[in-house]
């Protein structure tokens, strides 16, 4: 058996070797003899990487394992689960509140883990929403959206969200200029040059909590800013956004936005920024947005509303930002381990600029300026050039790191992972993808401290790469190994959504954070909580009826409840009494509107149900959780809206008047 | 969710698994094949101590009321659910007599480290085949577990 599999991939790998330097037709061409020991984890074992996939437009976050490629969970962020019951239950339902009510949905693009000198630290990872802008922490002890946070005069929030190396701020670009929520929004689309203006957003993360907040926004020419990161060793205190559309276009952007030869990257120099903040030059500007945080023992989301925010004009400070040319609408905009080199990516360009920190340094000290762009200087091309990577491949996009000198930019257009030294330019390597790349993950692989053993491309198309599942195919990630001269392709796996950034971190620094099993149930400050059976009740407030449940293996206390009526607004808050870990229960009631619950142990949520109909309802577990788990159900009965049946609740005791006697 | 629940729990009747990991060069065997090589030595079982932190202890000539009443809030929380205190059985089996049947340190044992006890105790795997739930951990503390032992004392009337 084993025989004639290492038979068939021989057989494959001689045939690619007969038609190589012709581009691979498919994947058993460019798949290698070991391909398959490389990527076998044995059942009960583990992988060696935790892999955090952004969902795009799932709004969700997919974990896999490298080099397996199993999928292990999918976190909701910005989306709801009707699984978990995110976005269901009443506790959960605040963390997708926004200054426009609640927004279940977005387009989850960019992911970040937080990182302390630089390094990944394994505590949270950070999480953008593209189309109505927030920011999500995720707590990577419970693999749970911990907060999320509006950010105003935004809109399409792209280059986020990106940290600084010691996680102190988040930032956030704007990917459309728009009139900021302070300034007159209501102006013909044309007057774009006058009333359009871009903000990025600094969020400040506190070193303990990681709770974020909205320290100070930049104002800016209404550029579309694209991708960002920040400087990290020498080059720690600036930041680097790409932009486009520095023409300014309103309509047709596809021609109107690719006028010009060059766009920018925008080099902000945050902690110039700080010391302007703090000596009052900022305006305190009217606005609107939410920012919402889960409590772990309340087991409850609040959104608050806040209703200013700091907004420092960056056109009128004439130190904070400057701008380098950088070819054909950049997108990716990367910055080496080291922190000296910066490339950019110009989606609709034939080579790689790569920038150097120390000449853009030595630049802005001799005042070497072609101009200004609305008041921001602009350095020349030449003098802070690095130099150019050319001929190596069409319409780069992204570049990660390895750790050892190389650099690894994807090629949408001519579909492949090209690897390249960073200090010669020289093209050293390069695989094709299947199919149209876009972003890539190597583990660490923006950090200081890459793990540069795998690579991971996240593909645009994918054609024919699964079996067929009609119109719509799932999307498709690939594994290369790094570890040697040459790239190797080891592996397909379907994603969630559609991918964009990922993360990647060493399992040992995830699995070792202080993973939580199970909430204290000795720490569950719920209001509602019932804490034991002899806690539950179900108590009547008007039209309200509250119970107060508990489950534990394998019943609901209570599981007979009678005094319902029609047009009754009924509240479930349910504590699962289990203390150990794996053990959550479930929550169904027939019709209920919303979705079930899926309590973990020691958590209390709630779940708000209408009845509308007269009869006898049933609810169950639906988490498979004992022997006895088909016996976890119980009954309420729903009488019509004028009826007398009084509130009554039992369990165990309700039993036929002819047994009682 | 564990589905696997009654797999495990026909293992557990019928063998104690081995803990042994297997290597990736292991073949697999289905039903754990190795398990006869590495099971834990049942000799080394005591049934009177069962298994865990506590080996003996000491037990007041008179009921410490104020331990009990601790317990008894401890036991509202964790375990009324499944256990009344009577000799009536619900998910498990009811409390009345449990601290003349069994020593102190093994109920000790029992409350703070079941699933050891679940897989050895021939008494429990003969109460599993009836109650058909395994006992959950339920991350009760050391002094918990004490204060829920006195509770049973009081239970069982001592004053």
């Amino acid at each position: 058996m084993k025989n004639k599999f290492v038979q068939a991939i021989l057989v494959i790998a001689l045939g690619s070797a007969l038609v190589s330097s012709c581009k691979p037709k498919n994947s058993g061409d460019a798949v290698s003899g070991d391909a398959a020991q490389r990527v076998y984890v044995a059942p009960g074992k583990y992988d060696e990487f935790y892999n955090f996939v952004s969902g795009g437009f799932s709004g969700q976050m997919s974990v896999y394992g490298l080099p397996s490629g199993r999928m292990m969970k999918v976190v909701p962020i910005f989306s709801v689960d009707p699984e978990s019951g995110w976005g269901f239950s009443e506790e959960t339902k605040p963390m997708l509140n926004t200054s426009e009510g609640f927004i279940p949905w977005d387009d989850q693009h960019h992911l970040e883990l937080s990182q302390t000198n630089g390094e990944v630290d394994g505590r949270w990872i950070f999480a953008n929403a593209n189309n109505t802008p927030r920011i999500a922490r995720v707590d990577l002890k419970r693999f749970k959206t911990s907060e999320i946070i509006e950010l105003p005069n935004s809109a399409g929030n792209h280059s986020s969200p990106f940290i600084t190396e010691n996680t102190e701020y988040v930032v956030a670009g704007t990917r459309f200029g728009v009139p900021g929520d302070y300034d007159k929004g209501d102006v013909p689309i044309n007057t774009y040059k006058e009333n359009f203006k871009a903000h990025i957003s600094f969020i400040k993360v506190d070193k303990e909590s990681g709770k974020m907040d909205l320290s100070f926004q930049l104002r800016l020419p209404g550029v579309n800013f694209d991708l960002s990161h920040a400087g990290k060793g020498k080059s720690h205190g600036w930041f680097f956004f790409t932009c486009y559309n520095s023409e300014q276009a309103n309509t047709l952007l596809e021609v109107n936005a690719s006028q010009r030869d060059k766009d920018f990257i925008m080099a902000v120099n945050w902690k110039k920024a700080e010391e302007y903040i703090k000596a009052g030059k900022g305006k305190i500007e009217k606005t609107k947005y939410a920012h919402n945080t889960w409590n772990d023992e309340t087991h409850t989301g609040t959104s608050v509303i806040k209703e200013e925010v700091l907004v420092l004009d960056a056109m009128a400070m004439k130190d904070i930002c400057y701008l380098m040319p950088c070819p054909k609408s950049p997108h990716g905009c990367d910055v080496d381990p080291t922190g000296e080199y910066i490339v950019g990516s110009g989606k609709l360009a034939a080579l790689i600029p790569v920038f150097s920190f120390d000449k853009m340094v030595k630049a802005i000290g001799k005042k070497d300026y072609e101009g200004d762009y609305e008041g921001i200087p602009v350095l020349k091309y030449n003098s802070v050039l690095h130099g150019e990577v050319q001929k190596p491949g069409l319409g780069p996009l992204h570049t990660e790191f390895d750790g050892k000198g190389n650099a690894y930019t994807t090629f949408f257009v001519s579909s492949e992972v090209v690897k390249w030294d960073i200090k010669t330019l020289k093209v050293l390597d390069r695989v094709p993808t299947y199919y149209s790349v876009g972003h890539l993950c190597i583990p660490g692989g923006d950090s200081k401290k890459p793990f540069g053993k795998y690579l991971i491309a996240y593909n645009k198309i994918t054609k024919d790469r699964y079996l067929p599942t009609g119109p719509e195919l799932t999307q498709s990630a690939q594994l290369y190994d790094i570890s040697g001269d040459k790239m190797k392709l080891l592996l397909d796996f379907p994603t969630i959504g559609e991918p964009h950034y990922a993360q990647a971190a060493p399992a040992d620094l995830i699995r070792n954070n202080g993973q939580l099993k199970i909430y204290d149930i000795k720490k569950n400050n719920h209001p509602r909580v019932a804490k034991g059976e002899k806690e539950t009740k179900v108590v009547r407030e008007g039209k309200k009826v509250h119970v107060y449940m508990t489950m534990v293996r394998s019943h609901f206390s209570p599981d007979n409840i009678e005094g319902i009526k029609v047009g009754d607004d009924v509240y479930f808050h349910i504590t699962n009494l289990e203390q150990d870990w794996d053990v959550p229960h479930g929550f169904s009631i027939r019709r209920a509107q919303t979705a079930e619950l899926l309590i973990m142990p020691g958590e209390t949520a709630t779940l708000n149900w209408k009845p509308s109909k007269v009869g006898i309802v049933p609810f169950y577990c639906t988490d498979f959780c004992s022997a006895l788990h088909q016996e976890m159900s119980g009954y309420i009965r729903v009488s019509p809206a004028g009826s007398n049946v009084p509130i009554s609740y039992s369990l165990g005791t309700n039993l036929p008047a002819s047994a009682k006697k | 969710m564990n589905k696997s629940i009654l797999l495990v729990l026909s293992l557990a009747l019928a063998v104690a698994c081995g803990k042994k990991e297997a290597s990736a060069e292991d073949n697999y065997q289905p039903g754990g094949g190795e398990a006869t090589t590495e099971a834990a030595d049942p000799a080394s079982y005591d049934p009177k101590r069962g298994e865990g932190k506590f080996d003996t202890v000491e037990l007041g000539a008179t009921l410490d009321q104020a331990l009990a009443k601790k317990g008894e809030e401890v036991a509202g929380v964790k375990c009324a659910s499944c256990h009344k205190t009577t000799d009536e059985k619900l998910v498990g089996p009811g409390w009345k007599g449990v601290t003349e049947r069994r020593k102190p340190e093994w109920i000790m044992n029992f409350i703070t480290n079941p699933d050891p006890m679940i897989d050895k105790d021939p008494e429990v795997q003969a109460q599993l085949e009836i109650c058909l739930v395994r006992m959950p951990n339920q991350g009760v503390s050391d002094d918990e577990a004490r204060g829920i032992l006195e509770y049973m004392r009081k239970n069982d009337g001592v004053k």
